[in-house]
């Protein structure tokens, strides 16, 4: 393992202490003098055509700046995904449209001077609605004779608009039916995973003004603010020089601000006004008219042979969009993709998956994109063969996992909703990281036990799990550096920091590469007009992709520093050079330079010029972060209660760059994934009303649901990622549902296959047993 | 209508609406530290100190509470004099996005004044009215115990 200095180290996040004290600046904490406030009418049909919409009363209402319909806005139709372009979801939404497709639809904008004002404002719209059949099921959307969700001429990109297929997906390795009939034992089972929100405590929120030219700035709580310019651009015809985007600090994303939802509307307002317009979601905009998590009924079969190698196996995802098709494809794409390559022994592989529209709220993307589902039937299969194989959990895994050196066909055949790339794995502990878990959790001790106090009974599960780290050769980051004479750096990168802590990942970056102190980076980020191209913050891409770029930037300037010493030292290769502690030493002559007199020199003195450099970072790598997850539940019998009380993630991130955030990323990734198995829950009415659209009914953990939680680190070196890292971000979301449904059935021998795992549904699978 | 609060020790005259709630009225005055928007008071974003006690601002009738001392996440510490609650949230890599930061330090501050020795179970009490979705808490909690022992230690 290589020696660093700054690498490896917990140096504090840089805005933490900016954050604590109540300095820091979100979107919302600003306001301008004559700014108007936007809200939204919604459609209470799931499914409807406006026959017409009279706004009349409402933009005589005193101190209404105007109304905002179909009718007075551009009809460009376009994808809310915050994707490269040519973005891989079907083009299907327009700013405002007649045909309303779920309730909570977008029906009309008022913008006005007070928030009060606004919302009065909403009362006096009148809309005749006609009211079309609503399709609610997946199963019953594909059917023929379905109502057709998108039947306008303009929709592009969407794979049958007839049955209501936004994409569908087939990828075959090998021949799987031979394989399941070559095999000792088969076995299958479906889950249904939920739909669920991600819960930023700071809503979407997106405030806009003109800048004294008359360009359109948007400042904006988003993940993707490059994607945001491009895409309001497109929105509102205009150039996409005429827009600039910034990131300020953003109170979470965790995917649901990868989407263009507020800045489009808001933008077109300030270029029709003139005026600052702000809008900020309510919590229960935020749950129905934002996006969720891509509900999935997910089956896996699975042929295995005698001795516990896979020969075969299938995966059939059923998802579903909603609404609109933002990350349809995708999602489902990486459910497969990041799942099936992780037991590439199976020499036969199917993955089918069909993404349908229901008049149902958006899904779009959320930590774990596709592979917490997945993994959530997966991972509770695999269980299911080793006990029809009498081999134990860790067994079966350890017989067929994905080690360092190989491959998987699927990582080819399967991309991100297109073909992908093929991938060699350089760092993989999964073995270590089974063994270290099982010891913590004390598998050997407590597995199959069922230790039992009166109603209450024990049980332990674990699930192993791998992401990504990046696109490869999709996602895109640079970064410029320039030199300032105290031999501090401003560092301008367009890496998107949702709270992660990337902003402080890249300056232990600068400072390992440089020999100078993460202090002495000055970052600036996210800011479509001062800092260079980042695609944003999504798939893992942070310290891998945008961490990459500004690598690749401080090696570049190592080089013009190291062609600045060759001329003071009268040296000729660098060789001989060593960069630390501030200053370029010469190991054959011993002269030395400090890096301020460097920037002194250049600067004002000799052969001036400004010591600078942008690098970007595009990779055909992604390579994979690992994780083993093992849980202790304790199940009550009478009440139906799960109670996690210990949780073991063991993480294998290549070099963990900085070791407190990352604990950070577990864990908070891990207790979200915990809520999700057991309590979040989206409920609707037979209209297909979301009526859970608030922290009391839709329930995210606080400090007293989380459970012991002990985070594993095991450090490995990945040499195609920066200063051998891997991505942490997202993996750890994957392992609850699994491995509680695992720990589940070692206390009670039955599994609940609808997700999440409430009491009634505990109980209920305890009396069908019986 | 008018009423006076002494806001981090500076007594103000603000003019309030009918029916406003105090974060509101915070919010509108450049109070902008003070975040938070459900209105239920169920996230405890919004959480200031009332004469010395947590409540979320976003519940709170901006009239009901006139002549109080109010704090907020400033009054308590500065980017140049954090409090210990401020410095160990940092140390401890409890700051994620940080926007239910605030609200939680202050409901933290209110718990060490009255314990100032409290226990993981004492901590999760307290806190269960904040929720933060990055950080799974373990850090937050740790973070309090952190301070508790740097206050002890007389490191205000």
């Amino acid at each position: 393992m290589k020696d660093f200095k700054h690498i490896g180290t917990s140096t504090d996040k840089i805005d933490a202490l900016s954050l604590a004290t109540g300095q820091s600046m979100f979107v919302d904490d600003i306001s301008f003098p004559n700014m108007l406030h936007v809200k939204f009418l919604y459609s209470s049909y799931a499914h409807a055509i406006i026959e017409d919409i009279d706004t009349t009363l409402a933009e005589k209402h005193p101190g209404v700046e105007m109304v905002l319909t179909y009718k007075n806005t551009s009809r460009v139709i376009h994808t809310t995904a915050g994707q490269g372009w040519p973005e891989p979801s079907p083009y299907d939404t327009y700013m405002f449209n007649k045909k309303m497709r779920y309730i909570g639809d977008r029906v009309a904008a008022v913008a006005a001077e007070t928030e009060e004002i606004a919302r009065e404002a909403l009362k006096l719209i009148k809309v005749q609605y006609k009211v079309l059949p609503a399709v609610l099921d997946m199963e019953d959307a594909m059917k023929d004779g379905a109502p057709i969700i998108h039947d306008e001429p303009e929709i592009k990109g969407a794979y049958d608009i007839k049955h209501n297929l936004a994409a569908h997906i087939l990828v075959k390795v090998g021949d799987v039916e031979k394989g399941f009939a070559e095999s000792d034992v088969v076995v299958e089972d479906t889950f249904e995973v939920p739909y669920a929100q991600h819960c930023p405590i700071e809503p979407h929120v997106t405030i806009t003004y003109l800048d004294e030219y008359g360009r359109i700035v948007i400042r904006t709580s988003t993940q993707v603010p490059f994607h945001v310019r491009r895409i309001v651009a497109q929105v509102l015809d205009i150039p996409v020089q005429k827009i600039r985007v910034i990131k300020p600090r953003i109170g979470g994303g965790f995917g649901v601000k990868q989407e263009i939802i507020l800045e489009d509307v808001c933008a077109y307002i300030t270029m029709k006004t003139g005026k600052p317009a702000r809008a900020l979601f309510t919590r229960e905009e935020e749950f129905v008219s934002s996006r969720t998590r891509h509900q999935m009924k997910v089956n896996v079969k699975i042929g295995a042979k005698k001795d516990g190698i896979f020969n075969a196996i299938r995966m059939y995802v059923l998802s579903n969009t909603g609404a609109y098709g933002t990350h349809a494809l995708t999602v489902a794409s990486n459910a497969g993709s990041k799942t099936l390559p992780l037991y590439n022994k199976a020499p036969n592989v199917e993955y089918i998956a069909d993404v349908v529209y229901t008049n149902l709220p958006i899904a779009g993307a959320y930590r774990g994109y596709g592979a917490t589902q997945g993994y959530a039937c997966l991972e509770q299969v695999v269980d299911e063969v080793a006990h029809k194989l009498e081999l134990t959990p860790l067994e079966i895994r350890k017989k067929n996992h994905i080690k360092s050196g190989e491959t998987s066909p699927i990582f080819r055949a399967l991309g991100e909703g297109r073909e992908g790339v093929t991938q060699y794995m350089q760092s993989c502990a999964l073995d270590e990281l089974i063994e270290k878990g099982a010891k913590e959790i004390g598998w050997f001790e407590k597995y199959g036990k069922k230790t039992r106090n009166g109603s209450k009974v024990r049980g332990i599960g674990m699930s192993i799990h791998m992401q990504g780290s990046g696109i490869p050769l999709v996602d895109m980051g640079a970064a410029t550096l320039k030199m300032n004479e105290d031999a501090s750096f401003n560092l301008m990168y367009g890496g998107t920091d949702l709270g992660t802590g990337l902003d402080t990942i890249v300056t232990q970056i600068v400072a390992e590469t440089l020999g100078i102190k993460p202090e002495q980076v000055i970052v600036y980020a996210a800011d479509t007009d001062l800092t260079p191209f980042d695609v944003g913050a999504y798939a893992s891409s942070g310290t891998f992709i945008s961490g990459g770029a500004v690598l690749r930037a401080a090696m570049k300037i190592r080089e013009q520093i190291f062609e600045v010493a060759k001329e003071i030292f009268g040296e000729y290769d660098e060789r001989d050079f060593v960069l630390e502690d501030g200053k370029v030493t010469s190991k054959k002559t011993g002269k030395s330079v400090t890096l301020s007199e460097i920037a002194y020199q250049t600067l004002y003195v000799k052969n001036q010029h400004q010591i600078a450099a942008t690098g970007s970072m595009v990779s055909p790598y992604s390579p994979p972060p690992f994780a083993a997850h093992f849980v202790e539940i304790e199940v009550d019998e009478e009440t139906g209660i799960i109670t996690p009380i210990k949780y073991v993630t063991a993480v294998d991130c290549g070099t963990p760059l900085n070791p407190e955030l990352v604990r950070g990323q577990i864990i908070g990734a891990l207790v979200n994934g915990l809520s999700y198995a057991l309590s979040e829950e989206y409920k609707f009415t037979d209209s297909g009303r979301m009526v859970s659209s608030n922290f009391m009914e839709y329930r995210i953990p606080s400090t007293r649901d989380i459970p012991e939680i002990v985070p594993i680190v095991v450090r490995t070196y990945e040499p195609t990622g920066p200063y051998g890292a891997k991505s942490v971000a997202e993996i750890n979301i994957n392992g609850p549902i699994p491995a509680i449904g695992n720990a589940l059935y070692d206390a009670l021998g039955v599994r609940v296959h609808k997700v999440p795992y409430i009491p009634e549904r505990v109980l209920e699978a305890i009396r069908s047993k019986k | 209508m008018k009423v006076c609060y002494s806001v981090n020790g500076k007594k103000k005259e603000f003019e309030i609406k009918a029916g406003e709630v105090l974060l509101d009225v915070l919010r509108r005055n450049g109070y902008f530290e003070v975040k938070g928007n459900c209105y239920m008071g169920t996230c405890g974003a919004c959480t200031v100190l009332i004469d010395g006690l947590p409540y979320t601002s976003c519940t709170m009738l901006a009239a009901k509470v006139d002549g109080s001392e109010i704090t907020t996440i400033k009054g308590i510490g500065t980017l140049q004099k954090p409090h210990p609650l401020q410095k160990a949230f940092v140390e401890k890599g409890a700051v994620q996005c940080g926007f239910c930061t605030p609200g939680i330090i202050l409901v933290a501050y209110a718990l060490l004044k009255n314990n100032p020795d409290p226990t993981d179970d004492d901590i999760k009490k307290m806190l269960d009215g904040n929720l933060c979705r990055c950080t799974g808490y373990v850090q937050q909690i740790e973070a309090v115990k952190l301070a508790a022992k740097m206050l002890k230690k007389g490191d205000e």
